[in-house]
């Protein structure tokens, strides 16, 4: 969900033939998607294992460091891929990396409750790579479920060593180790090459053999390579050009003689049109013969599964339960956040004083104390006291739920509405992922393979609040419309998810208005995978998302609230002809904030807070209490206060609450759509369109206030 | 060819064998990537609340498909 650490991190990758030099051994790991490939691939390198991005990637893989007794291995986490025939951009990455990226061995981690279907990517890596490891994962769930896997057997079929583990429990990270020192310490064996391809598909791919071979120059299997080429996979034959030094384009007889031998091929089969579906049933037939007599399969191993989906995607309780859900989850971060919240402010706030006297005492001067003291400190202890209380409740319950595997449910269950708007049910996922960060959501768009649909999806992601909104829409409506800090949470809760679900009625609204206007275009196919439901692993996700998820967001707005902080002090205290800088402003923005029911300070604090949304609220204060007023605050009935004597009524606070929801998205999601959509225009129309449906609503919400007379 | 059934028009709880795939590229090759080639034995196991997308038991794995594309699906009830 939220950006990580990892995800984010700037450190400089190194290229594979540079690791090699160091003497470390590279190691890709490969799997469908959600077979616990990253709980191992933690468990290998350690949590706090140094990960970075690989260079030029388009998708984010993270590879860290890890030793065994004889060696270092630099392990590369592939996003998780179903084929190597590359439909998405994960695939084409995994692809990429396993024939081009100079790893010595791979492996392969597989599900054990579904091992027939993770045989095609097994199979697939075999033929391109003599050096794999296959990991069955999950035995646990297998043996709870009452399927018995014969793993001998199974490597005794495949060629290749076969491990069953258990990623969750201790010691699996030794195994793996010593397993790839043995298989290292051997000799590498051959490629796959008597998969049980049609019989003309084979002989086609010996007729290219002898001159595929000789384009490659070993460095490429010859026989992987005549297959994609008959299979028309232009991806593939590009990448694997390049490769080779342009080798491939070179070589004209083989790349005429592929052209031939295809057409021949279609005319030749009458049912499977296309020499790729040949290719992939024929793989999936030979996943099924391979665990033939060696998985044993309970018929009601999933009986659970079924019961629980019967109820949370039922047709009568499916979209209550959800809603409910997520009620729960808000309550559970306003009753749990408001206790905390008030101590860490009244603790902050305390410091405040001591820190100004101890400025003075190393001989400050006073627009410095006042600077960093009433500037920069202040601000920050705002930010920390109401941001961490919800954000540390929200960021692991969210994560829970992601990992028991509700999150495709709720994909499952609005693919119809995203389908009426012509867009993906994916998006439910994309936008769930906003809820945590709308970065991250952003890059998430990725899994969207149709590109008109995720370009829908990456467009109207800032709809949704994220955690840096949250707790601003949270102390809004504690204030104003949940009767005060006390034993309101529960109202507060189902007023919290009413403004979210206007936000997610926003994202509809927007999508289709996107997909009848800029964006047209008919939806296309979805596949989307239901995992089983897993037992979240409740203390790893609290550390997990503690760590690597709240302390960054928290980071990344406390590395923004200082120096705005520094900054609104200096505009508060720089007059220009007896008004101060900061009243200047406001009093620019002030019809217009008027207009939408807001007011000059507000649009300020909210144009101020493009940097993190996080500060929005405590920069709106900080400039109330420096337009004189109060100046403790150390609760929100105080602050409430200081809002009222500023003029707040029930409609500004609406109308703040609609403003926070739809306004432009922080400069860090905004980076992240230009860089994911490579184009500044479309960066643009993300922020123009919440922006422009925000001053809509607002000025007809305070437009309406004023006709009804509130 | 004495029947004309589509993955669609399994109900939950039915279980049918797939016969064809008539579906475009891009999607005739996710299908199969996901283990739904000819012949493989699929169970409908329900409809999402809105009632489109519909989930099968592929290979014991759970796949959500569109009514649309499951319409290219053709099957034979077992």
């Amino acid at each position: 969900m939220g950006l990580t650490r990892n995800a984010a991190g700037r450190k400089a990758a190194l290229s594979a033939a540079e690791l090699r030099r160091e003497g470390r051994t590279v190691i890709a790991l490969a799997g469908n998607p959600n077979v616990g490939k990253s709980t191992i691939f933690n468990a290998l390198t350690g949590m706090n294992q140094h990960t970075g991005n690989w260079p030029g990637k388009t998708v984010a893989t993270a590879r860290g460091l890890c030793r065994s007794g004889e060696r270092e291995y630099i392990m590369v986490d592939l996003p998780g891929a179903y084929s190597l025939m590359a439909h998405s951009a994960e695939e084409e990455l995994a692809r990429d990396f396993i024939c081009f990226g100079g790893a010595e061995a791979v492996v392969v981690v597989c599900d054990a409750t579904c091992l027939e279907r993770n045989m095609n990517l097994v199979l697939q890596t075999m033929e391109l790579t003599g050096r794999v490891l296959v990991c069955v994962n999950l035995m646990d769930e297998a043996e709870r479920k009452n399927i018995s896997i014969d793993l001998d057997g199974l490597s005794h079929r495949l060629g290749a060593p076969v491990l069953g583990l258990t990623a969750r429990e201790r010691g699996c990270a030794e195994k793996i180790l010593s397993a790839l020192d043995r298989l290292l310490a051997s000799p590498p064996a051959e490629p796959l090459s008597c998969l049980p391809y049609p019989e003309p598909i084979k002989k086609a791919a010996e007729r290219l053999l002898p001159m595929a071979e000789a384009a490659c120059g070993g460095r490429l299997s010859g026989r992987w390579l005549s297959l994609r080429l008959l299979a028309g996979d232009e991806g593939a034959a590009r990448r694997a050009n390049a490769f080779l030094s342009g080798a491939l384009v070179e070589h004209e007889a083989l790349l005429s003689a592929a052209a031939r031998e295809r057409q021949a091929l279609e005319a030749a089969f009458p049912t499977e049109t296309r020499v790729e579906d040949a290719l992939a049933s024929a793989l999936v037939r030979a996943g099924e013969e391979l665990c033939r007599g060696l998985v044993r399969a309970d018929e009601n191993s999933a009986r659970r599964d079924r019961r629980i989906d019967r109820l949370l995607t039922g047709r009568l309780l499916g979209y209550p339960l959800m809603l409910l859900l997520l009620a729960l989850v808000f309550y559970l971060t306003i009753a749990g956040a408001n206790y905390p919240s008030r101590l860490l402010s009244s603790l902050l706030f305390s410091l405040e004083a001591p820190l100004g006297s101890a400025l003075k005492a190393l001989g400050a001067p006073p627009w410095l104390r006042g600077m960093l003291a009433e500037g920069a400190y202040r601000v920050l202890a705002w930010v920390v006291s109401v941001m961490l209380p919800p954000m540390a409740i929200f960021f692991p319950l969210f994560t829970l739920l992601e990992d028991a595997g509700y999150l495709p449910r709720v994909a499952y269950n609005l693919d119809r509405p995203f389908k009426s708007c012509r867009a993906c049910g994916k998006q439910a996922l994309t936008m769930c992922m906003g809820f945590g960060c709308n970065a991250a959501g952003v890059v998430g768009c990725r899994i969207i393979d149709s590109p008109r649909e995720r370009l829908l999806a990456i467009l109207t992601n800032s709809f949704v609040p994220c955690n840096g909104r949250f707790p601003m829409l949270i102390a809004i409506l504690t204030m104003f419309f949940a009767g005060g800090a006390e034993g309101g949470a529960v109202l507060g809760a189902g007023l919290l998810t009413g403004v979210i679900l206007l936000g997610v009625a926003a994202t509809f609204g927007a999508t289709k208005l996107l997909s009848e206007t800029l964006l047209k275009g008919m939806p296309s196919s979805f596949v989307l995978e239901l995992p089983p439901y897993r037992r979240p692993q409740i203390a790893k996700v609290i550390v997990r998302s503690v760590f690597d998820r709240t302390l960054f967001v928290l980071g990344r707005a406390a590395a923004v609230a200082a120096p705005a902080g520094a900054l609104l002090w200096l505009m508060a205290n720089t007059y220009f002809g007896g008004e101060s800088l900061i009243n200047i402003c406001a009093e620019f923005l002030e019809p217009l904030g008027q207009a939408m029911g807001l007011d000059g300070v507000l649009l300020l604090a909210f144009i101020l807070g493009f940097p993190a949304n996080e500060i929005v609220l405590p920069i709106a204060v900080m400039i109330y209490t420096a337009q004189g007023g109060l100046t403790e605050l150390g609760s929100l009935s105080e602050m409430r206060q200081l809002l009222i004597l500023n003029g707040w009524t029930g409609v500004t606070a609406a109308c703040v609450l609609v403003f926070s929801l739809m306004h432009w998205p922080c400069s860090t999601t905004l980076l992240t759509i230009k860089k994911e959509t490579g184009s500044w225009k479309w960066t643009a129309a993300a922020a123009i369109i919440p922006t422009a449906a925000g001053f809509v609503c607002c000025l007809l919400l305070s437009a309406a206030a004023k006709l009804l007379g509130f | 060819m004495e029947n004309d059934l589509s993955l669609s028009q399994l109900c939950p709880g039915q279980r049918a064998e797939v016969q064809a795939l008539h579906n475009e590229a891009h999607m005739s090759r996710r299908l199969r990537d996901m283990g739904l080639v000819e012949g493989t034995a699929v169970e409908c196991l329900g409809r999402s609340p809105g009632g489109d997308p519909a989930a099968y038991c592929v290979r014991g794995a759970v796949l959500a498909i569109r009514r649309d594309d499951g319409a290219r699906v053709k099957i034979r009830i077992i």
